[in-house]
């Protein structure tokens, strides 16, 4: 970053909500991972513990979100403050709403624990959330370390979330055809999966605020798209 | 983009009132402004900001020969008004101040009634035939200045006896008696109240659409808040000039992103 300011209290503001955010980030990428695991080794526990650990991501957001508001109506940010602000705001939306899919695929993954598994589907969906949850981690990192070259790469390491989401639907497409008393599971864990590759839109979301944040425009270069299931049928 | 807010804000670019080129201002062996070059558009607001001691005040006394009252002061470079320098030994100082006016920091009525503060440009200037077209030149400026409707009825008490930031509005009014192209402000706002400040700010907004108006100011917010272009000075140099959207969100160069978010710079 660059030298302090004179109002040591605005640094001290800035610094604030930047580690909750962060703290935030944290609990998201957790939240994930839990409840693939959960998905995976149908713990039931474990995914109860996801889908109360929820609230906990909500508050932050909206702690972050009266704390922006506060540093807005009081130090008036300009220039790379205000865009760290706005950054911050938009990171702590993305994160509430990943928060948002690792609870929506627990309460799933707890409906699949009644019902026959399918195939190696689960495993399928907890690499990806792996690899999404690794996006979003390289995603914070390249946040706090303002390094563009970075966001860069992450924003075009989303086809391959993309591809794997494709592979998934089509193996899903596949089961049910096969046998209809697989569609119950099979929907949830499409629902999961798209839920998954929507984090990773979110996280190519918070790459690409690391670039507005650092050069002060957000990227205009539509990115290589990789998911074909939109045209599919 | 047919945000008409956004709209409203953008710049002709083509309008150019003053263009200013390697301008040059040394007090005695201080050198106090180094080689500025700027275009100030018509029909919109430009904004100096920049620390203390930056030059921004002295760039915008530079525009209507305000230094040739400084005995050690030296101006060079060219400065052209409409196409026409106005360092031109041709050029009456007194004929310019008319068509470039000027607002200072602290209110400073004429010890005289509020009509006669009015009055007085375009009496010397002799821009009247009759009493009649001078109370339409007293009236139609207190109106610009939006303070007709409070001074009506009392025109002939003195300027003095009026609240600060209707002062403030009478120099206005009194500088936009003579139908000036230009209105140079220097921290026209620094010594008014936030309600009198606001005032100030919406009647700077509404004269854009007549004069092209330079304000100095060391209110980030104010700059802002009322200009289409600032310019960030530093040290007698003019660091970065552009769209204010842009200098406030994105600027440019390090000293102006030092400055605007209050970094030692």
């Amino acid at each position: 970053m660059q030298d302090s300011h004179i109002v040591s209290g605005f640094d001290r503001d800035l610094e604030g909500v930047q580690a909750q955010v962060m703290k935030m980030g944290g609990l998201v990428e957790k939240a994930l991972l839990d409840a693939a695991e959960a998905l995976e080794l149908r713990d039931e526990a474990l995914a109860n513990k996801v889908r109360q650990g929820d609230k906990a991501i909500d508050g932050l957001e909206e702690l972050i979100q009266t704390e922006c508001a506060r540093i807005i109506a009081q130090r008036a940010p300009a220039a790379s403050d205000l865009r760290t602000v706005l950054t911050v705001m938009r990171l702590a939306t993305a994160l509430e709403r990943s928060g948002d899919y690792a609870k929506n695929l627990a309460k799933r993954s707890l409906v699949l624990m009644g019902v026959a598994p399918v195939g190696t589907a689960t495993g399928t969906v907890r690499r990806m959330a792996k690899l999404v949850v690794q996006q979003m981690s390289d995603a914070l990192d390249a946040y706090i370390a303002r390094d563009v070259v970075r966001a860069r790469e992450i924003r075009a390491r989303d086809q391959e979330i993309d591809q794997m989401y494709s592979g998934l639907f089509r193996q899903l497409l596949t089961y049910m055809l096969e046998d209809p008393r697989t569609i119950t599971a099979s929907m949830h864990l499409h629902f999961i999966a798209k839920n998954i590759e929507r984090v990773g839109d979110h996280a190519t979301g918070i790459a690409e605020q690391v670039i507005y944040l650092v050069e002060g425009e957000l990227p205009s270069d539509d990115r290589p798209k990789h998911d074909a299931v939109s045209e599919s049928v | 983009m047919n945000d008409m807010r956004i709209a409203d804000r953008t710049v002709d670019a083509n309008g150019i009132r003053i263009k200013a080129s390697g301008v040059q201002v040394h007090y005695g062996d201080s050198h106090a402004i180094k080689d500025v070059s700027v275009d100030i558009p018509d029909k919109a607001v430009t904004a100096f900001i920049g620390p203390s001691g930056c030059g921004k005040s002295t760039f915008l006394r530079t525009l209507n020969r305000m230094n040739d009252t400084i005995p050690i002061c030296r101006v060079q470079g060219n400065i052209l008004l409409d196409g026409e320098n106005i360092y031109d030994k041709r050029v009456d100082p007194v004929q310019l101040r008319a068509k470039v006016g000027m607002v200072f920091q602290k209110p400073n009525p004429f010890p005289k009634s509020i009509y006669d503060n009015v009055a007085y440009g375009p009496r010397i200037h002799g821009l009247t035939r009759n009493k009649a077209e001078l109370d339409g030149i007293v009236e139609s400026s207190l109106r610009k200045a939006a303070l007709w409707n409070e001074v009506k009825d009392r025109l002939h008490a003195p300027g003095t006896g009026l609240s600060g930031g209707q002062q403030q509005r009478l120099c206005i009014a009194r500088a936009v008696a003579t139908s000036p192209e230009v209105l140079l402000m220097d921290e026209p706002c620094s010594a008014l109240d936030p309600i009198a400040t606001a005032q100030v700010e919406e009647l700077i907004d509404e004269l854009r659409s007549n004069f092209s108006v330079v304000i100095v100011t060391h209110s980030m917010q104010q700059a802002a808040r009322v200009s289409q272009k600032t310019a960030f000075f530093h040290l007698g140099n003019l660091v970065e000039f552009g769209e204010t959207s842009q200098i406030f969100t994105n600027p440019k160069d390090p000293r102006t992103e030092s400055y605007i978010t209050g970094r030692i710079g």
